[in-house]
C-alpha cells in the first residue's frame, strides 16, 4: 500500500475561485520513501501539505495518507502524521522541554517512550532545554520543531520548507538528520525551493504554478534533459551571454555559477559553437560539455 | 581609487553585553561594485548591515557609507541608501503605482520626478497594465523585481539587498540578477546577501563572515584558488564549518 495517494486534486482560492493553487495533481508516495516536492514560492507546496494533513479541503479530487481518506478519516490521519509547517509554530513562551512534553502528552505518549527516534536530534538542543522556544536561534528552533513533529512516532512526516532561509552548512546537517529518519522506516514528504536538495531525495515532483512539471528519481529527471548542454565562460560574461543568445544554434543561455549554461537546439550545433569559441580566443573563452542538473531541467520545463 | 569608496569599515564592532556580534571588521566597497556579503546564520551579517544602514550604533570602530559617518550622519545615511529584503519590501494593499508614489514621497522626491520614474519603471518591467492592481495579487517573481526597482527609485548611491531571491524560481532569479547588473552598470553599488552559492559567483567580490569576523574577502575566482575549492559552495563550507559559536 502506498503511504500517500493523491488523485486529481484541485484547489482554488478567492471568491471567484480565480486563483488556482493546485491544478489537477496526482501522484503516490511509497512506504519509507523520502519524497521531495521542489518548487518556488507560490507553486502550491503548502496547499498540498495542508490538504494531506487534513487542515485544508480540496475543491475536488481525493487523497489518502496511510490508507485513510483525508476528508472522511481526518481524525485517524491526525494521530499518525507528523507535520512541521514552514512557519515556526511551537509555543514561544514554553521551554524546549515543555514544548516537547506538551506534544508528547497530547498524543498520549511520553518523551521516554519514543526517545530513541529523536535522540540524535534532541541531544543537540538538550543543553538548552530550559530555554524558552521563542529565544532559540533559527537552527535550534528547527531542530526542536522536528523533535515535536516526531515525538508520537508518526508513520508519515510532512516537512514544509524546513531549510528555507537556512545557511548551506545547516542545510547539509538537516538533510543528514532526514537520512537517519528514513533509515528508521518513516515516510517523509519534504518541500523545498532549493533545487540542489532534489538530489538528496529518492524521488521528486517538480511543482510550478500548481502543476507538476515532472515526477521521477533525481537521476531520471536529469536523464530526460534532451538537448546538448555546454558550459562556457570568458573575461566578458555579459557580452558572451548576449552574443550567444543571438546565434541560431543556441536554444537558451543563462548564468550558472561561474559559467553560462548553453542549451543547444541539437547535436549539429556543436561545430558552430566550437567555431564561435575559436573566434573569441582573445577573451579567454573556455568551453566544456556540461551535465544538466535539476535546476537546468526546471528551467527547461518552465520555459516549455 | 580615493573617492570611489562607497563603504569603508575600519575595526567596526558591535557587542551586546559580553557577546561580540561583529568583531573588528574592516573592508571597503567601491562604486558600482557588486559586493556579496556571505556568512552562516548567526555569523553577524544582519548586525553588520544594520550598522551600515544607520539603524544600529556601533560599539567601536569606524565606518562610512556614501561618504557619511555611521555615528554622526546616520539619519543622512538612510536617505542615501536603498534597502530591500525578502521579508519586507512593498505594501501589499497599495497598488503598484501607489507603492512607487509612496516611496518617492518618503524620500522627498518631486512630483515630476515621481511621475517620470514611475512611468519608466512600469515600462521597463512591462507592468503598464498592472499599474493599478494591488501588489498582493502579483506573482512573487514580479513582486521581487518591482521591490528592487522601488529600492533604487530615489537613485541611491548604494542598495542593500538582504536575501532578495529567497524562494524565487530559477528563471526569475536570473532575471533579478540581470537587473542587479544593470543597476551596477549605472554606477549603483550593490551590497547583497544570499544563501544561493551560485549567486556568490555573480559578485565582483565576496566576503565571508565567521563568528563575527570577516574570514575571507576576495573575488570568487581568487577565493576558489586560495581555498583549493572547485566552487563557492565548497569555499563557504570550508570556512563556515570553522565556526565555533552557535547561532544567536
Amino acid at each position: 500500500m502506498a503511504a500517500v495517494t493523491i488523485e486529481n486534486i484541485i484547489k482554488t482560492y478567492g471568491k471567484k475561485k480565480d486563483v488556482t493553487a493546485l491544478n489537477n495533481i496526482s501522484f503516490n508516495v511509497e512506504q519509507g520513501e523520502l519524497f521531495g516536492i521542489i518548487g518556488p514560492d507560490g507553486a502550491g507546496k503548502t496547499s498540498l501539505f495542508r490538504i494531506l494533513t487534513t487542515l485544508l479541503l480540496a475543491d475536488s479530487g481525493t487523497a489518502t495518507v496511510d490508507g485513510f481518506d483525508v476528508v472522511k478519516d481526518y481524525k485517524a490521519i491526525r494521530k499518525r502524521v507528523g507535520y512541521m509547517p514552514g512557519k515556526f509554530s511551537l509555543y514561544p513562551d514554553l521551554s524546549v522541554e515543555e514544548n516537547l512534553n506538551f506534544f508528547a502528552t497530547i498524543f498520549n505518549t511520553s518523551i521516554q517512550q519514543n526517545y530513541d527516534l529523536i535522540k540524535d536530534i534532541y541531544i543537540q538542543i538538550e543543553p538548552f532545554k530550559t530555554r524558552r522556544a521563542g529565544k532559540l536561534s533559527g537552527g535550534m528552533k528547527q531542530k526542536l520543531a522536528l523533535c515535536c513533529a516526531l515525538i508520537h512516532r508518526p508513520s508519515v512526516l510532512f516537512l514544509d520548507e524546513p531549510t528555507t532561509g537556512v545557511d548551506a552548512v545547516s542545510r547539509k546537517e538537516f538533510w543528514e538528520m532526514l537520512k537517519g529518519l528514513k533509515q528508521q522506516g518513516i515516510t517523509i514528504l519534504v518541500s523545498t525551493p532549493y533545487m540542489d536538495e532534489a538530489k538528496l531525495c529518492d524521488r521528486v515532483a517538480l511543482l510550478q504554478n500548481g502543476s507538476i512539471l515532472s515526477i521521477n528519481t533525481p537521476q531520471g529527471i536529469v536523464d530526460d534533459f534532451a538537448n546538448p548542454l555546454w558550459a562556457v565562460k570568458s573575461s566578458s560574461m555579459l557580452h558572451l551571454l548576449n552574443e550567444l543568445q543571438a546565434t541560431d544554434f543556441v536554444q537558451d543561455i543563462y548564468p550558472f555559477g561561474e559559467y553560462h549554461h548553453v542549451v543547444m537546439k541539437n547535436e549539429s550545433g556543436k561545430q558552430a559553437l566550437e567555431k564561435f569559441v575559436q573566434q573569441h580566443q582573445s577573451e579567454n573563452i573556455l568551453l566544456h560539455e556540461a551535465k544538466p542538473d535539476i535546476e537546468d531541467c526546471f528551467i527547461a520545463l518552465m520555459k516549455n | 581609487m580615493g573617492n570611489d569608496k562607497v563603504i569603508t569599515a575600519n575595526h567596526l564592532t558591535k557587542s551586546f553585553g559580553d557577546f561580540i556580534a561583529v568583531d573588528h571588521i574592516s573592508f571597503e566597497v567601491h562604486k558600482g561594485e557588486i559586493f556579496g556579503f556571505l556568512g552562516a546564520n548567526g555569523a553577524g551579517k544582519t548586525t553588520a548591515m544594520r550598522m551600515l544602514c544607520g539603524l544600529s550604533m556601533p560599539s567601536s570602530g569606524e565606518a562610512t557609507v556614501a561618504g557619511l559617518d555611521v555615528y554622526k550622519d546616520n539619519e543622512k545615511i538612510k536617505k542615501s541608501i536603498g534597502y530591500m529584503s525578502q521579508k519586507f519590501s512593498l505594501y501589499d494593499d497599495l497598488t503598484v503605482k501607489e507603492n512607487m508614489q509612496f516611496y518617492g514621497g518618503i524620500y522627498g522626491k518631486t512630483d515630476a520626478f515621481i511621475k517620470n520614474k514611475t512611468a519608466f519603471i512600469l515600462e521597463h518591467l512591462h507592468l503598464e497594465k498592472e499599474a493599478n492592481v494591488l501588489v498582493k495579487s502579483l506573482p512573487l517573481g514580479w513582486k521581487q523585481k518591482l521591490a528592487f526597482s522601488v529600492a533604487i527609485f530615489h537613485e541611491p548611491e548604494i542598495v542593500f539587498l538582504d536575501e532578495p531571491t529567497g524562494g524565487v524560481d530559477p528563471v526569475t532569479r536570473r532575471e533579478f540578477w540581470n537587473m542587479i547588473y544593470q543597476a551596477s552598470e549605472q554606477g549603483i553599488t550593490i551590497f547583497v546577501t544570499t544563501h544561493y552559492m551560485d549567486e556568490a559567483e555573480y559578485c565582483n567580490r565576496v566576503s565571508i563572515m565567521v563568528d563575527g569576523r570577516i574570514e575571507a574577502l576576495d573575488t570568487p575566482a581568487q577565493l576558489k584558488i586560495t581555498y583549493a575549492a572547485a566552487s563557492m559552495d565548497e569555499v563557504f563550507l570550508k570556512l563556515a564549518r570553522k565556526a565555533k559559536r552557535s547561532e544567536t
